[in-house]
Order: C-alpha cells, then structure tokens, then sequence
C-alpha cells in the first residue's frame, strides 16, 4: 500500500497524508504488551496495596517499563526496516463501543509518530523509574507511588497509540488522573493537595475542548478515527474544520499549560521531581503538541485555528521565559522554562509542514535535556535537604561533581549551545517561524535570548558563586542510582541532535505529516544561526553581569522592578483568573445561593407557613363540645339533603 | 293506605329529637332524644316499607333497633364512668378532647 494523498487536502500548495494502517506481524503484532506491560504492574501494585507490595514494587514497575522499552525497541527497528510506505500499522484489539450508527475500537495506530513517543515514554520513563529508587526510597509509600507511575505510563502510552480520537480521549484522562495522584502524593502538604486539584480543574477545563472536539469530529464525518477524518478532511466545511481545530487547541492548551490555562504547571512543582521530569516536563505536558500534530489533517485545512496555535505558542514562550527570570525555586525556573519550551513546539505545530517534523524533534531533545535537568534539580534538592530555594545554593559544582556535569549539558542543550540537541531543535524552529512572519521570527530569537539569561542565572545561584548554605546542611553527592539515569540521560541531550543527521527526523516523519516544507530566508540559513547564537552569548552575558558577578543575597531583594515583581506573581496568571473566572462565578454562585435562600425557599416556607396559620385559625372549631359537633352534623345533613333536592329538581 | 300520618308523625319526633341533642346538656336526655330521632326514622322505614310492599325497610328497622340496643350499653356504660368520675352528667363539662 502506498501513502495516499487527498485531493482536496491541499492549501498553500502542499498536501496532507492520508493516515492508512496496514496489518503489523512479528513484534509489531506485540503491540499491546506494551500498554499492558505497565498497565499490570499499576493493577498489581494498587490492588494489592503499599504494604503488601512494599519490599518489590519498585522492581516490578521499573521492569515493567523497561520491558515495554524493549518492545518499544524491537517494533521500531522492525519499523525502521519496512518500507517508507508500510509504516502505519494498525492493530484492532477488540470492540470497545458499539452503540447504534457509534461504533469505537480498541485500535492501535503505531506509526513513525508514535513510535518515536513510545521510545521517549518508555525510554525515558525507565530512566526516571530507576532514578526514583534511589529517590524516593525514604518514603513509606514509595510502592504505592511506582503504581501511580506505572498507571501514568500506561495511560500515556494508550494515549499515542490510539488511533482515534476517543482512544486517546481516554489516556489523556488517564494522565490527567496519574498527575493529580502524583502532584498531591505528599498530600499532607496542604499546598501539594491545593496544587493538585488546582492542576485537576484546570485540565478539565481543557478536556472540554478535547470532549467536544471528539464529538463534532464524530457527528461530522462519522467516526473518530484518524484514518477515517484524514481520509475525509476535504469533505468537511473550513467552518467546522476551525472549530475542530480551535478545541483541539483549547484542549492543548489545558494538557500542555500554554496560556491562558497555564496556572497550573508551576503549582504542579508540589510533586516528587521524579513526577515533575516525567510527566511535567518530558511526556504528558507535551501531549498538546502530540494532539495538535496528530491533528495535522485538521490544522491543515483552517488557516484560523492555525494562527491561533502560533498566538498561543509565541505568548506562551514569552511567558513562561519571562517568569523562568525572577523565580527563585529551581523548580520553579524549570517549570517556566518547560511552559516556555513547550511554546516553542507549539509555535512549530501551527507553522504546519515547515514546522511539524520540528515540532516533535525538539519534543524529544526536550524530553531528554528537561527530564536531566529536573532529574538534577532533584539531586540537588537530595543532597540539600529538600530544600529548593536557590539563594541558599551556591557552589555546588564541587560538592556534587556529577550532578553539575550532567546538568551542565542539559543546560548547554536548552540554551542552544552549538552542537548540543537544543541547538539543532530550536534552531529550526526559529528558522521556520522567520519564514512565517518577521514578528514570529523575532519574539522566538528574543525567547532563545531569555532562555539563555535564566538558565545561566540558575546555574550560577546554584553552582557557582560562594556557599549561601543553610546552617547544619552538608551537600553530597546522590547514590549511583540517581547519577546514572542523569548520565544517559545528559548524553542524550548532548547528541541528541543526531537525529537531524541526513533530515533522519523529517524524512521518518514524512507519511504522517507530509514533506518539511521550505521558506525562502531573506537571509542565508547559518546567518540567522549566527544571529540566534550571538542571542544565546548576549542572553548569558546578561546574566553573568547581573548574577554571576555580584554577591547573591540569601533572601530575595524586596525593592525590584515592577517586571521582577509581576513575573514572581507569575505574570499575575493567577489573579486574572481570580478576577476574570473565579470572582464572577462566585458572584453568579452567591447570586444563585441568595435566589434559592429568598425567592425558591421563600415561596415554599411562605406558602408552608400561611398554611400553618389558617390551621391555626382552623383548629379552633374543634371545641370539645359534643353539641356543637352535633350541630355541624345536622347542618351538614341539610346541606346534603338541600343538595339532593336541587339536583332532583333540575 | 295513606302514609302521609305515618310520615308526618316520624318527622315530628324526629324534629323533637334533634332539637333535644342539640340544646339539652344532660347526657341521659341526650340520649334519650337520640333513640327518639332511631325510632322516627325507623317509623318512616317501616312505613315505606308497607309503602312499597316489600320487607326490606322492615329489616332495615330491625337492624336500627340491634344497633341502637348495642349503642345504649355502650353508651350508658361511658355515661356512667364519666358521672363517676366528674360527678355530672353535662355534656357540656366534658369538653377535654378539643384543640
């Protein structure tokens, strides 16, 4: 079978593939196993409960997850070996919903797409498996929280290799519930418990978008399949095309925190940090990205929704870069930097062709650098205490020589240092969006500046400089356990560039979202990397003339720029949504309270309480005088008989 | 035969005794006046049953007369206690059963 490509696809010359599964053999018929794999070990772990299973868990899930990896593997060598044109396999499990004219199935899609997911969900969920051992082995409930882990593995997993949209529907419900058990795991902490069901809300909100896509995909072409809607895309009117598309992004935009349902990810830091490198940082939070590429039949045929995915991407990589600069919670710059990050790929998405293919390769450098630099965050914090504060750091890079080595390159990797995979990602990127638009262009070239400006400021609180420890304090090194995963993982973003080698990325990624398309620069390409570059070396300047020069107080300075006060209050996300959603619905809910207190339960209590006093009145003709009663007798008696004469008369 | 006397006599006793429950306040009297409203009405019964030549009416009396009978046992009986207790037989004085 070949790529088939719709007719009526085409806008602004280029095509759209047409998503057309062939049947898998061999290891690629072993697909399930790899949502299965995890998906058991979360049963076992969670039905048997934390103290039965608390002497092996962390083994069971760490072998779980690195025997999907293996699969993962072996399927996509398998995959590597077809032919360009038989690497869509479906596999159709059962029939999941059959209700009339509706039918779902428990279908597999395992394309180069999401073969590359399941590579950076098991791989790097692994890695972070085997980093939590050592992590979390003071914690009591550290089996039950391997089973929460395993569950967002697996929900993860059925969310990439769905191949239709209520599928993936139902994994990206799953992760949104593995990330509440997770963010609230120390739910002692009133904030961890806050912050948990503050990120719940505000993916609900989201998953709106992702209910009602689902549904007018559904009642407008039939079925929610991919290859069925990619089949008929040019069928449907741009109208609803862009109300597709918009869902979807609203949906990304909740998954994803891209402003405006942003509030969310920087609270979401209340988790154990191997939660914030896996599903904060490296997989679930870029489930938008997977969504709106995924989608790319749908974004290709509506120039609207597609400018909105570039909107939310370039503010959203401005925001959380100008928040990454005045935070000073190491986790917090890392959560800010994510948003920021993941903007990018945003940014890259609604670029369509010339973006796509860039889109998911710095998703993966992304995944591998950010998931090693929280993974060192965490180390640091192991060694400090568990405290994040990044004045009470300073000069770390001594006391913790392998933390520091394998951060620096995942620092060298986000800030585009050349050779390093954020360079070749991120460079990309801001090559396409130059072809879009010069504005585009230059707010992403002014990101790549920031970026470059709070990273370093990181690194210089907290490994360089002069030891602002907290007394009683003795950092050291973390267990072999913990430094290994950072050492894979910060090769990893050292090469992960690699993938560029040859167009190795793009041309894998051709038959699901068509040929890289290519823009005319008004300059040549590896100018504007120069100019991108000199950004980078203009943004860590910055930062050692302001930071790395200067003493660093041990408690943050009060007298700052209004900018420095805005980005602390994360640029006052949260308290517009205070005024704009949360004091309107709670004026509309004490409006409501005050109509059913005065108007509803007035009329029933009123009419309640008249009738109890005509009672009242009422009761009095019950005298207790037999001739009275004898009286109303007689009268009654009369009455009738007057009744009956009248009617006989008439 | 002309049923007119038979009626008008039933009428007037029963008109006495309804009068008499309803403005006499010794029990006994009362009740008195209500076996004298029994009977009226089982004249004017008797009377249509002689009326409409059939013995239905006449049966109907004879069941007035067993239930009036039962009804003065009971009747006398609570009378009697509540004269024991009260030391009167007013009706009026017995008026604890109300709001």
């Amino acid at each position: 079978m070949t790529v088939r490509f719709s007719e009526g696809g085409e806008l602004a010359g280029h095509t759209v593939p047409v998503i057309a599964p062939i049947s898998g053999d061999g290891v690629l018929s072993l697909l399930w196993l790899v949502i299965a794999l995890p998906a058991l070990g979360a049963a076992v772990i969670l039905l048997l409960g934390n103290r039965r299973t608390s002497a092996w868990a962390h083994l069971l899930g760490t072998a779980t997850v690195a025997g999907s990896f293996v699969i993962s593997l072996l399927a996509f060598l398998a995959l590597l070996g077809r032919d360009e044109s038989e690497r869509s396999i479906g596999q159709t499990l059962y029939t999941w919903v059959e209700a009339g004219s509706f039918r779902a199935d428990a279908a597999l899609l395992y394309d180069p797409l999401s073969a590359l997911f399941l590579l950076l969900i098991t791989g790097v969920g692994s890695l972070i498996h085997v980093y939590s051992i050592g992590y979390m082995a003071h914690d009591e409930r550290r089996a039950r929280f391997f089973g929460y882990l395993n569950l967002f593995v697996a929900s993860m997993l059925v969310l990439v290799l769905a191949d239709n949209y209520l599928g993936m529907f139902l994994g990206w419900e799953g992760v949104g519930l593995a990330s509440y058990l997770l963010i609230g795991f120390w739910q002692h902490k009133p904030s961890a418990a806050a912050a948990a069901k503050k990120a719940f809300v505000v993916n609900r909100v989201g998953d709106i978008g992702m209910a009602l896509g689902t549904m007018l995909a559904f009642v407008t072409f039939g079925t929610t399949a991919f290859a069925g809607i990619s089949a008929a895309s040019d069928r449907a009117g741009e109208g609803t095309m862009t109300v597709l598309g918009l869902l979807f992004l609203l949906a990304a935009c909740g998954k994803s925190a891209q402003v405006p349902l942003q509030s969310w990810l920087l609270d979401a830091m209340e988790g154990p940090t191997p939660v914030s490198a896996l599903i904060h940082a490296a997989t679930m939070v870029t489930a938008g990205v997977y969504l709106v590429v995924r989608s790319n039949f749908i974004y290709e045929t509506t120039e609207v929704a597609q400018t909105a995915v570039v909107i939310v991407g370039l503010v959203t990589l401005l925001w959380g870069a100008v928040i990454g600069c005045a935070k000073d919670d190491i986790k917090k710059v890392l959560a800010g930097s994510t948003m920021s990050q993941i903007g990018y790929m945003m940014l890259a998405a609604g670029l369509g062709v010339y973006g796509y293919a860039f889109a998911i390769f710095h998703l993966l450098t992304h995944g591998f650098f950010k998931a090693n630099m929280f993974l060192g965050a965490g180390s640091v914090m192991h060694g400090m205490d568990d405290d994040v504060e990044m004045r009470h750091y300073g000069a770390l890079s001594r006391a913790m020589p392998v933390t520091f080595l394998t951060f620096a390159m995942g620092y060298l990797a986000i800030i585009g240092f050349p050779g390093f995979a954020g360079f070749w990602s991120k460079d990309k990127i801001i090559e396409a969006a130059f072809g879009e638009n010069l504005i585009v262009g230059l707010a992403a070239l002014l990101g790549a500046g920031i970026t470059a400006f709070y990273m370093t400021r990181l690194m210089l609180m907290t490994f360089f400089g002069k030891k602002r420890w907290a007394d009683g304090v003795h950092p050291h090194e973390s267990p072999a356990l913990m430094t290994v995963p950072l050492m894979v993982l910060a090769a990893l973003s050292a090469l992960g560039g690699l993938l560029l080698l040859g167009g190795f990325i793009t041309d894998w990624l051709t038959p699901v979202v068509g040929e890289v398309g290519e823009h005319d620069l008004a300059v040549a390409p590896l100018v504007l990397t120069l100019i991108v570059t000199a950004t980078v070396a203009v943004g860590i300047a910055v930062a050692w003339f302001t930071v790395g020069r200067q003493e660093v107080p041990r408690t943050a300075p009060t007298e700052v720029s209004f900018l420095t006060r805005a980005a602390r209050a994360d640029l006052y996300g949260d308290a517009l949504n205070e005024e704009l959603l949360m004091r309107p619905g709670d004026r509309l809910v004490t409006g409501m309270v005050g109509f059913d207190d005065g108007a509803v339960d007035g009329f029933v209590d009123g009419s309640g309480g008249a009738f109890g006093r005509m009672s009242q009145r009422f009761r009095r003709i019950q005298t207790g005088y037999v001739r009275s009663y004898a009286l109303s007798f007689s009268a009654g008696a009369v009455l009738v008989l007057l009744a009956l004469l009248a009617v006989n008369l008439t | 035969m002309d049923a007119t006397p038979f009626l008008a006599l039933s009428a007037i006793l029963f008109t006495i005794g309804s009068v008499g429950v309803l403005t006499r306040r010794n029990a006994i009297v009362v009740f008195m006046c209500v076996e004298l409203m029994l009977n009226a009405s089982n004249l004017a019964l008797v009377t249509f049953s002689r009326v409409h030549g059939n013995l239905e009416g006449q049966v109907a009396a004879f069941f007035v007369m067993v239930v009036a009978a039962a009804e003065v046992v009971v009747g006398l009986a609570i009378i009697m206690t509540i004269f024991r207790t009260r030391r009167s037989a007013s009706v009026d004085d017995a008026s604890l059963l109300k709001y």
